[in-house]
């Protein structure tokens, strides 16, 4: 017979609880045998999935033919009254434009990287928060090849003190490794008109880019969503933090929730 | 290029891979999950000026899991079940994880395909649910939307198949010593 309170427990490691409710579990999880050997279960899964299996991409010929039943679907939609060589040499044009940068660019995982920039441009006259404009552009720029990191460490008695040198803030700082969040290194950013820190951390084949600056200048909403991206952001003192990622929303909380824990210890101390 | 191919292009794209991954989880043969794909996508197009919300992504995979239905309901009329192409399966999985040492990477490969064996052996529902939470990382209100199923019945998917993959990859373990870590 399984414990009643299975199914909370792998919401918990699923980050589908709040707070309080997490608090509840992990005091559950210290006296039920069997909602602990659960918990180490669901870790194990997702371990080995996430491991062993294989993150395929879509193939560049679907792609491509993708591609071109867009041109077609387009062409049919074109409004009346535009004459057809008119319209034919529209879609040469769209074809010309759109065929090497697909079918090269992006045929790799470099090519989502790409893809997610151009997204940031195209969209941005539609955010209306210029700091969050900011952000998006330095965690795009950051994809681009050798923008990410400019120390590459994952030891936090390396990172922390580079940025003594390179950045107007401290954040905190710590590898997260056993829950999922490796430290990969640090990066300094000009943002609010100021030198931030960037602390980058990776969670399985997604980046994750920790913004932090000291605390004036336009507020950020808590926590929003821009074309797939996440965007979560807190205070902690005088300090401002942004995390950004393409990873899962909850998956970007659990990092955040890491590092507030972190931050509330360091003040205590 | 005009502007709603344009945002389309910025928004929907990106989450191409995601789609394929997603098809190809839900069709054995590869060539059924690439139709599947672009049907989905042309519809997405179609259906882009409606879209609202930002959620792009489950919208797309919900569009994706019904071309695959539409698609099943037809070759199921036509009674035409495909020869299962293996070879195909495996040319077509890109590892992004690279590996210096053929030998690790060969024993990975094996584990990679033993692990693709179990996970297309789970029940469908139970499949979709798991690979939209562990390598899609999308959260359980998501996977509701996209399943079209009650988040409950998310939960107990997620919890089923994630105790039958375990106990499955137990198994192999225990048959094939060599076959798995």
């Amino acid at each position: 017979m399984q414990c009643a309170e299975a199914l909370r427990v792998q919401a918990y490691f699923d980050t589908e609880v709040d707070a309080l409710s997490a608090a509840d579990v992990e005091r559950h999880i210290e006296h039920c045998a069997e909602c602990c050997a659960l918990l180490k279960d669901l870790k194990e899964v997702r371990g080995v999935l996430r491991q062993e299996s294989g993150f395929a991409h879509a193939p560049s010929p679907l792609r491509a033919k993708i591609l071109r039943a867009l041109d077609e679907e387009d062409a049919g939609q074109a409004p009346a009254g535009v004459g057809s060589i008119a319209r034919s040499g529209t879609q040469i044009l769209a074809r010309s434009r759109a065929a090497p940068f697909w079918t090269g660019a992006l045929s790799g995982a470099g090519g989502m990287a790409m893809a997610a920039a151009l997204a940031f441009f195209v969209l941005v006259p539609r955010f209306a928060n210029p700091l969050l404009d900011e952000l998006m552009n330095a965690h795009a720029r950051s994809l681009m090849p050798a923008h990410l990191i400019d120390v590459v460490s994952t030891d936090k008695h390396t990172v922390k003190p580079w940025f003594a040198g390179h950045a107007d803030v401290s954040p905190a700082v710590a590898d997260f490794e056993q829950q999922g969040y490796k430290l990969i290194g640090g990066r300094a950013d000009y943002l609010d008109q100021q030198r931030s820190a960037v602390v980058v951390y990776q969670h399985g084949s997604h980046v994750i880019n920790v913004f932090s600056w000291s605390g004036k200048g336009a507020a950020l909403p808590a926590s929003v969503t821009r074309n797939g991206y996440h965007f979560i952001s807190w205070t902690a003192g005088d300090m401002r933090y942004c995390a950004v990622s393409d990873t899962g929303r909850d998956e970007l909380m659990g990092l955040v929730r890491l590092l507030q824990d972190l931050g509330a210890r360091d003040t205590v101390e | 290029m005009d502007e709603k191919r344009v945002r389309f292009e910025a928004q929907v794209l990106p989450h191409l891979d995601a789609a394929y991954r997603f098809a190809r989880w839900l069709s054995p043969a590869p060539a059924d999950a690439d139709d599947v794909v672009q049907e989905a996508i042309l519809r997405a197009f179609r259906a882009f000026d409606a879209l609202r919300g930002s959620d792009v992504k489950a919208w797309l995979m919900a569009i994706v899991r019904n071309c695959h239905s539409t698609a099943l309901k037809q070759r199921q009329r036509r009674a035409f079940v495909p020869l299962p192409e293996e070879n195909d399966a495996q040319d077509a999985y890109a590892m992004t994880a690279t590996n210096p040492n053929p030998e690790d990477a060969s024993i990975r490969r094996d584990e990679q395909r033993t692990l693709d064996r179990l996970i297309a052996g789970l029940p469908e529902e139970h499949r979709t649910v798991l690979m939209l939470r562990e390598i899609e990382e999308m959260d359980y209100r998501q996977i509701a939307e996209v399943t079209n199923v009650p988040i409950g019945t998310v939960m107990s998917r997620l919890a089923r198949s994630r105790a039958a993959l375990k106990a499955k990859w137990l198994q192999e373990a225990e048959a094939v010593p060599h076959a798995v870590r």
